[in-house]
């Protein structure tokens, strides 16, 4: 018999879904999740969840992007071949603005795509989450809330309790 | 007790008393359409058999793109001679066409981004039509400037264009906009397409749980890298949109300042000047939109698109395309004050001649499409009339394309010397290669709308009045 992944119940709305996700971090659970096919307003604090760590990424790349962009005019245009233009100077922070600026935010941009893949831990095709059978409706107009086995607080008739309490239905127990 | 405390206890007593009234707000979503209703809807658009009208639009797009391509080939393969180019107008179609399409592609990003952060829930119904709006024209736009060296092949490398040595082990010239706009134009292009991306990531998730076939489950599931719907992974999902939105407002204002400086940076009079960088991003923007406008109009009807793109989005859409239209006929008006008032003879001889002289034909188109008919939409009847309004972009359109014309060519054929001046006249193959580029960006659009969810309805989902966690579930209609 392969291990229980967990137990998922369904919720139509999104008020539904908010008070159950509420009630559950109040209950003490840890290691659960929602799914919804929108972002809730609100969820992520009634969820109890951390600001996103997605910046750090986005603030590496601009960082990276500032000093790429302005070695990279130093050293075509003031260093390897300092280039002669209206006897100005071969390096100034000016004329290369436009080209720092514009690699900041590219490499900003790759940084944030890259840590919003790296921080969801994606792509990762296959979840047991995928194998409930309301899973379509997930990405469609319902909700539900996950409680994973590996919870301290889980046990399998209890917490299919507790999420009936919620106001969950079509309750079933995900295997791994 | 504290003042504070005291605030806190007295301000529900007043709302007993007072009992303000509830701001009823249009809903971005008519006739209370539920969830489901608008899955279907769009997923509709691209499930099932493909629809004649879709390949009949295609042969005739294949067609007219075809006419770029031609047109290049008969370019590369002959030179540059055979553009309408002749001292002294060394920049002419190419520029404006380039100029042109970037413009319209920023309206794309200001849907997207700058309504983003200024929390326009309307803009979920046309931000991924419009960015793909925007992915498009930048592709239609980087034709010309690559194209424009006529060794093509040296655009690349060795370096025209972009940081590789040439023959010569010279490399650019940074201290050239033409240099920057490299930079900007492809920055532009590749943090657009990364936005466009990871915005449809959770919509083609939802075509991947509903695809019946094979192809289409692996094809969309690839693309759409797992995305299950987590709670924990919209909260990094929205926090990255949101910084795609913050990084994408700066660099949409300094693209097309940068695509301005290409003229400003040059001593000519009527390009030297400090109003391009306002002056081309608002026009930029009203172009844009005139676009936008142009293609959501058909697709609405065709569609059959009303609850989502209600008269409440139009006139948002007509509203901001009269403001913007409105600043760029201030600065025409600026411009010439300034000619006038800093006593240049040069400069004031340029405003005149653009009006007055072998252009005027053109100067007059531009003030008539720009200047007067944005000014219909302060009007709601005109706004209610679709299609008035479709016809109003079409000339938005094209006087933002005249505009670009008057600025570079006037400056040019009528300068400093007057033993140099000559009448700049475009070629057929300038012409058609022009046309051609609007039957690519049909084809790249009809490619989109075909394979791709038209509209990001996990985005209006989450602004519908029945996506709001705190809304007191209402009868929820489901009319066909």
């Amino acid at each position: 018999m392969s291990k229980i992944h967990g137990v998922i119940a369904l919720f139509d709305n999104p008020h539904d879904i908010y008070h159950a996700a509420k009630t559950t971090r109040e209950a003490g659970y840890l290691r659960w999740d929602a799914f919804t096919p929108f972002p809730v307003h609100g969820l992520d604090k009634a969820m109890g969840l951390k600001r996103s760590r997605v910046p750090v990424f986005t603030f590496l790349g601009g960082f990276t992007g500032f000093w790429v962009g302005t070695a990279m005019v130093w050293y075509m245009n003031a260093f390897d071949y300092p280039l002669v233009v209206g006897g100005k100077p071969f390096f100034s922070p000016i004329f290369p603005f436009p080209v720092m600026y514009e690699l900041t935010i590219l490499l900003a941009a790759f940084g944030t795509l890259a840590g919003m893949f790296i921080t969801n831990r994606l792509p990762r095709h296959h979840h047991p989450v995928m194998d409930y059978s309301q899973f379509a409706r997930l990405t469609d107009d319902k909700f539900a809330l996950l409680i994973e086995a590996t919870d301290p607080q889980f046990d399998p008739e209890r917490t299919r309790a507790f999420l009936a309490e919620l106001g969950g239905h079509s309750i079933e127990t995900l295997q791994e | 007790m504290s003042h504070h405390e005291e605030a806190v206890l007295e301000r529900p007593e007043i709302l007993k008393e007072i009992r303000p009234a509830h701001l009823p707000r249009r809903p971005i979503v008519e006739n209370g359409r539920d969830f489901h209703w608008i899955t279907e809807k769009i997923c509709g658009i691209i499930e099932g058999k493909t629809p004649v009208w879709w390949w009949v639009a295609l042969c005739v797009a294949l067609m007219v793109a075809s006419y770029t391509g031609i047109g290049l080939l008969y370019l590369v393969s002959t030179g540059t001679g055979v553009w309408g180019l002749k001292s002294p107008v060394f920049w002419g179609w190419a520029i404006v066409n380039f100029v042109f399409w970037i413009g319209i592609g920023h309206a794309g990003t200001l849907i997207s981004a700058i309504l983003c952060l200024l929390k326009q829930k309307w803009r979920t119904s046309i931000n991924r039509p419009a960015e793909a709006m925007t992915v498009f024209a930048v592709a239609c736009a980087v034709i010309f400037p690559v194209f424009h060296t006529g060794r093509v092949w040296f655009a690349l490398l060795p370096g025209y264009l972009f940081p590789f040595p040439n023959a010569n082990a010279i490399w650019p010239n940074f201290r050239s906009p033409l240099e920057w706009d490299v930079f900007a134009v492809s920055t532009y292009g590749t943090v657009s397409v990364l936005f466009w991306y990871m915005g449809m990531i959770p919509d083609l998730a939802t075509v991947r749980d509903r695809a019946t076939q094979k192809w289409r489950q692996v094809l969309y599931g690839i693309l759409a890298m797992g995305w299950r719907a987590s709670a924990r992974h919209w909260a990094n999902y929205e926090m990255a949109y949101l910084l795609l939105a913050g990084l994408s407002t700066p660099l949409v204002l300094s693209v097309h300042t940068i695509v301005s400086f290409d003229f400003a940076v040059a001593n000519l009079p009527g390009w030297h000047t400090t109003i391009f960088p306002p002056y081309f991003v608002a026009g930029a923007i009203f172009s844009g939109f005139g676009m936008v406008l142009t293609l959501m109009l058909p697709l609405r009807s065709l569609y059959k698109l009303h609850d989502l793109i209600t008269q409440y989005h139009i006139d948002c859409m007509c509203k901001i395309t009269l403001a913007t239209g409105s600043m760029v006929g201030y600065a025409y008006a600026m411009e010439f004050f300034i000619a006038w008032y800093g006593a240049n003879p040069y400069e004031q001889f340029a405003f005149i001649n653009r009006a007055f002289g072998p252009y005027a034909w053109a100067y007059w188109i531009m003030i008539s499409c720009n200047v007067i008919s944005p000014q219909l939409f302060w009007f709601k009847k005109i706004r209610e009339n679709t299609a008035l309004v479709w016809v109003i972009s079409i000339f938005v359109n094209v006087g933002m394309w005249f505009e670009r014309f008057v600025i570079t060519v006037t400056s040019l054929a009528n300068d400093f010397l007057t033993s140099s001046w000559d009448y700049y006249s475009p070629t057929v193959v300038d012409i058609f290669t022009f046309f051609g580029t609007f039957g690519f960006f049909a084809v790249l659009f009809l490619l989109f709308l075909r394979f791709i969810p038209l509209m990001a309805f996990a985005e209006i989902k989450a602004v519908s009045p029945q996506g709001d966690p705190h809304h007191h579930a209402e009868k929820l209609t489901n009319r066909p």
